[in-house]
């Protein structure tokens, strides 16, 4: 049957999905999986920059849907990773270019070819959820741990399930710790229990991938980024391994640090 | 928080614990698309329903939806009335 085709989806925008997506094809690249990463968020088009590959881009999805190119043709391989494709979405057309049939056919091309097709989805539960839902073997919903995110993921996971594309898994992104700790953010239990889905990832808020995004090369492939480990953990996951979530880091200063140490009855 | 709080040591929970109390009712009332009011109603009616066959005691009757992972159940708790338990008007 080839390929596993994995969407990666979410309730609420602006949760990290593209980042997701990015990270997690760059993690299984390294594990020597072959990945197309292909943004289905047609008129909103910014995996090539999560990326790096923005200015390679010569045909896109929409071209390959048209039949103004081969498939072939509107690959983009990755500057670092041979085995890592990006599939662009079309920047000037809509989201109705594209039906959730010409959606599969494409994905069924793909599944030939890669041992991953990870599908960047658009947010809200409109005709690109739906479109980039079709295809789906496996589907992963993001969200952060903030109520308005959390709640409609909730309705993201009820549609996936209405579908039968379930069971989705959760990853949940831009953990707060420092926050966390002081019980004023919902913690990976409390969204867990929340959701009541199985969870495949827990990301640190990380400024490493705001730096990483600026110069469109994914933190998965930096050593020393915590939210890249996690990313590459997920990738670890999804091929089977079993490995333990991260512990939350502690982002208190030195100074924090050793004010605790001297007065530890305060903490 | 309060002066009066301050000074009797009470704490305002947690905006932790606020948002999982807030979520946790929002995502039962999201996930069957019963709004309190159809809940009202669906009890009004439910309890002349059984009313027209036994007598119940109105004010004890309690409609919830409970969950358990991602399927949920209407759970009807309907005491009948004592004494004249069968007497139908
Ligand atoms: N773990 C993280 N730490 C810090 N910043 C993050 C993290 N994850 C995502 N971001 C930032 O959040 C913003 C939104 O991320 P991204 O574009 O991946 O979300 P999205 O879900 O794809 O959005 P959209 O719904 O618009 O497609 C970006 O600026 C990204 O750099
Ligand atoms: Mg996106």
């Amino acid at each position: 049957m080839g390929g596993r085709i994995i969407t990666i989806t979410s309730g609420k925008g602006g949760v990290g999905k593209t980042t997701t997506t990015a990270n997690i094809g760059v993690g299984l690249a390294l594990l020597g999986k072959s990945v197309v990463c292909v943004d289905t968020d047609i008129g909103l088009r910014n995996l090539d920059l999560v990326m790096g590959l923005d200015n390679r881009i010569v045909y896109d999805l929409v071209d390959v849907v048209e039949g103004r190119c081969r498939l072939k043709q509107a690959l983009v391989r990755d500057r670092h990773l041979s085995e890592l494709y990006l599939l662009p979405a079309a920047q000037t057309r809509d989201k109705t270019a594209v039906s959730a049939a010409q959606m599969q056919a494409l994905c069924d091309e793909l599944r030939k070819e890669f041992d991953f097709i990870l599908l960047d989805s658009p947010a809200g539960i409109e005709t690109g959820f739906h479109n980039a839902l079709a295809p789906a073997d496996e589907v992963i919903i993001v969200t952060t741990p903030d109520v308005s995110a959390v709640r409609d993921a909730d309705r993201a996971i009820g549609f996936v399930e209405a579908q039968e594309k379930g069971p989705a898994r959760l990853i949940i992104n831009r953990i707060k710790s420092d926050l966390v700790r002081k019980g004023e953010m919902l913690t990976i239990e409390d969204v867990v229990e929340l959701l009541a889905i199985e969870l495949i990832g827990i990301v640190p808020e990380d400024e490493t991938i705001i730096m990483s995004t600026n110069r469109g090369t994914p933190a998965a492939m930096d050593r020393k980024s915590l939210a890249g480990q996690a990313f590459r953990n997920i990738a670890k996951r999804l091929t089977g391994q079993e490995v333990p979530f991260m512990p939350l880091p502690s982002n208190d200063g030195w100074l924090k640090r050793l004010t605790r140490f001297v007065r530890p009855a305060s903490s | 928080m309060g002066i009066l709080d301050k000074l009797t040591g009470r704490r305002e929970p947690s905006s932790r614990t606020v948002a999982k109390e807030r979520l946790q009712l929002v995502l039962v009332q999201d996930r069957v698309q019963l709004s309190p009011h159809v809940l009202q109603a669906l009890k009004d009616d439910l309890i002349d329903t059984i009313s027209r066959y036994v007598d119940i005691d109105r004010e004890a009757v309690e409609i919830t939806i409970s969950q358990n992972q991602r399927e949920s159940w209407l759970v009807a708790n309907i005491p009948l009335s004592r004494g004249r338990a069968g007497s139908r008007r």
